[in-house]
């Protein structure tokens, strides 16, 4: 597996976040995915692209156990999830998750939904909680909606707080299952703005999207899934110009026009 | 001025007179064509040789003063509940001591009216409730203070209703969220043992479990302990209660949304914190309408006591009509104890409607 052959200048330690070995998962008999082996190291940011049912989220749902693997290993931050409860939990605390469809609570204002994961896992006192998260909500400009609830608001804007929801906790790693899919056209470009912005901080990130355009300016590597295997690896200059694979080829054949 | 305005302003062009007011509306709403209009008929000659003759008998032919022969008079015989609703209300209660029992009735009432109010919910709360619990316990029970002692025996009519379904409703509630919620839990044995509860309660009417609790259980007791009979009754309703608002709360959790579980583990919340700070709070708002048709329906079933020879308000008053002077009385007594129950009722659900309106958060 190469793994060096993307690194763009300001990847300078060698600390790897997460480390994926030989991991298998199947949904009753259905290999859904296939030998993963790979290793994301510290501000590296990844993106993971594919066909629909490549078994590209179901990833990046395994990496903060929303979803189980079977065989081989995830390491996180050093921790290894296995069905320890506690281990589970810590990872997912350090772990942020960005969905498709927002998921924020609906019963809870903005600031709430920003607070909560705090106060609740991380015992921060509500004060400092509340304050970090206006901060954050400040950052995606979001700062003047924070006391309302979320069905006031569009789904861009949702899917900012969402981000911001994460970021409260100050996770080490952000992943992002197609956080710009569920959107209207003309709310894609401020989700993808703040994910942009989180990425010059230096944030470790894989995100799985089909927008193009951010994996040309932002990733440091392009991973392509297939049928539940990374089929392809690669710097964004070589993947979109030069794919080696066939499949690869066909795939952005379809999706560039 | 008052001709220039008129000359001025756009002719306003008024709808004919046959489509607005009394005379409109009838025309619409009732006599809009022949088969409308034959109905309309219909009811109002049934309500008209229905409604006046009751209001005749219930008002204008009645008797209402307490002590007075009825048999005498043509209409309804309020003077059954005047004479008699010391009886109705409180049972076999001492009656020289009753401003015990009504000032207890009267905290129980003020602090529901208190807690229908959600900006009040806090901790104050709670000690109110609490500390009230306590002073009706004492106001009811005595033997303390100089407060004449009185059986738990002699508890009845409004007294034993409320006490049944206030207690009953409290403690079923959150009992049937956690059997839902067990019912939902990955653990084997947890999820059979309430899955068996739930159906084996909902699979056996009230009255046996009633029945039950009054003549089965107390064989199982050791020699020398007894139960009292209305804590027996106030444990067959909470239980059976429960399994009843467990299934309308699995069909709330089930309605959730796959992504709120997956948000709150995605943050890092434990299971206890998900369910109590995300899940649960949606859930429930979902079902508050069928919930409080199960509370509903539980609190008139209290009245099934009776069965096993406890007075509640039902059984106070077919003790009244037992009475030589008053048989043949029963519709009016009946009436009054149904206003009662409907009054408690329509309380009820109107708190429902009003609970929905303020959680919902949607279309603020």
């Amino acid at each position: 597996m190469s793994k060096e052959k993307a690194q763009k200048t300001e990847i300078s330690s060698e600390d790897i976040v997460i480390k994926i070995v030989g991991m298998h998962k199947w949904y009753g008999d259905f290999h859904v995915l296939k030998n993963i082996n790979l290793n994301v190291k510290k501000r590296e940011r990844i993106v993971v692209c594919g066909p629909s049912g490549s078994g590209k989220s179901t990833l990046i749902r395994c990496i903060n156990r929303l979803e189980e693997h079977q065989k081989g290993q995830i390491i996180v931050d050093g921790i290894e999830l296995t069905k320890d409860l506690k281990n589970i939990e810590k990872v997912r605390s350090e772990v942020g998750m960005v969905f498709q469809h927002f998921n924020l609570f609906p019963h809870l204002t903005i600031v709430e939904n920003l607070t909560i994961g705090p106060i609740w896992v991380r015992k921060t006192p509500k004060k400092e909680a509340v304050e970090t998260a206006m901060y954050y909500l400040e950052k995606v400009q979001i700062a003047e909606q924070a006391a309302k609830f979320p069905g006031q608001l569009s789904g861009g804007q949702q899917q900012r707080v969402a981000i911001a929801r994460s970021l409260c906790m100050k996770p080490n790693i952000m992943l992002f299952d197609e956080a710009t899919s569920a959107l209207d056209p003309e709310m894609v470009k401020e989700v993808l703005d703040v994910m942009i912005s989180l990425a010059q901080d230096g944030m470790t990130m894989v995100v799985v999207t089909h927008e193009m355009g951010f994996a040309k300016s932002v990733a440091h590597r392009v991973l392509f899934m297939d049928e539940g295997e990374i089929i392809e690896e690669n710097s964004p200059d070589e993947f979109f110009n030069h794919p080696k694979n066939d499949r690869t080829k066909m795939f952005l054949s379809q999706i560039l026009h | 001025m008052e001709l220039d305005a008129e000359n001025n302003s756009t002719v306003v062009i008024k709808p004919p007179i046959s489509s607005i007011g009394i005379i409109g509306w009838m025309k619409e709403n009732l006599f809009s064509s022949p088969f409308n209009a034959i109905l309309t008929i219909i009811i109002v000659s049934v309500l008209w040789f229905s409604v006046i003759p009751f209001l005749k008998w219930a008002l204008i032919d009645s008797s209402w003063l307490p002590d007075s022969n009825c048999r005498g008079t043509g209409g309804a015989c309020w003077s059954i509940i005047t004479s008699n609703y010391k009886i109705i209300l409180f049972g076999f209660y001492p009656q020289h001591i009753l401003w015990r029992p009504i000032t207890a009735i009267c905290i129980l009432v003020s602090l529901l009216f208190v807690s229908r109010n959600r900006n009040y919910w806090n901790a104050l709360l709670g000690y109110a409730w609490l500390f009230s619990l306590v002073i009706m316990g004492l106001l009811l029970k005595g033997g303390l203070v100089g407060l004449e002692s009185v059986e738990i025996e002699k508890w009845g009519g409004i007294i034993l209703t409320l006490l049944l379904s206030v207690f009953g409703l409290t403690a079923a509630y959150p009992m049937g969220i956690i059997l839902a919620l067990g019912r939902q839990s990955k653990m084997p044995v947890i999820k059979t043992f309430c899955i068996f509860y739930i159906e084996l309660i909902r699979g056996v009417p009230l009255i046996s479990l009633l029945f039950m609790s009054s003549v089965v259980f107390p064989l199982f007791l050791p020699e020398g302990v007894s139960i009292n009979g209305i804590l027996r009754a106030q444990i067959a309703i909470i239980l059976f209660t429960a399994a009843y608002i467990a299934e309308v709360v699995r069909g709330g959790l089930q309605g959730m949304n796959k992504g709120q579980f997956e948000a709150a583990d995605s943050i890092g919340l434990n299971y206890i914190q998900t369910m109590r700070l995300i899940i649960l709070p949606q859930a429930l708002k979902i079902v508050i309408p069928p919930s409080v048709s199960v509370l509903i329906s539980a609190f008139k079933d209290t009245s099934l006591v009776v069965i096993i020879g406890l007075y509640d308000l039902l059984k106070t008053t077919q003790t009244t009509l037992s009475e030589p002077k008053w048989m043949g009385f029963s519709s009016e007594a009946y009436i009054f104890i149904a206003l009662i129950y409907f009054v408690c009722c329509f309380f009820m659900s109107t708190y429902s409607r009003k609970l929905e309106k303020e959680l919902n958060t949607d279309l603020k």
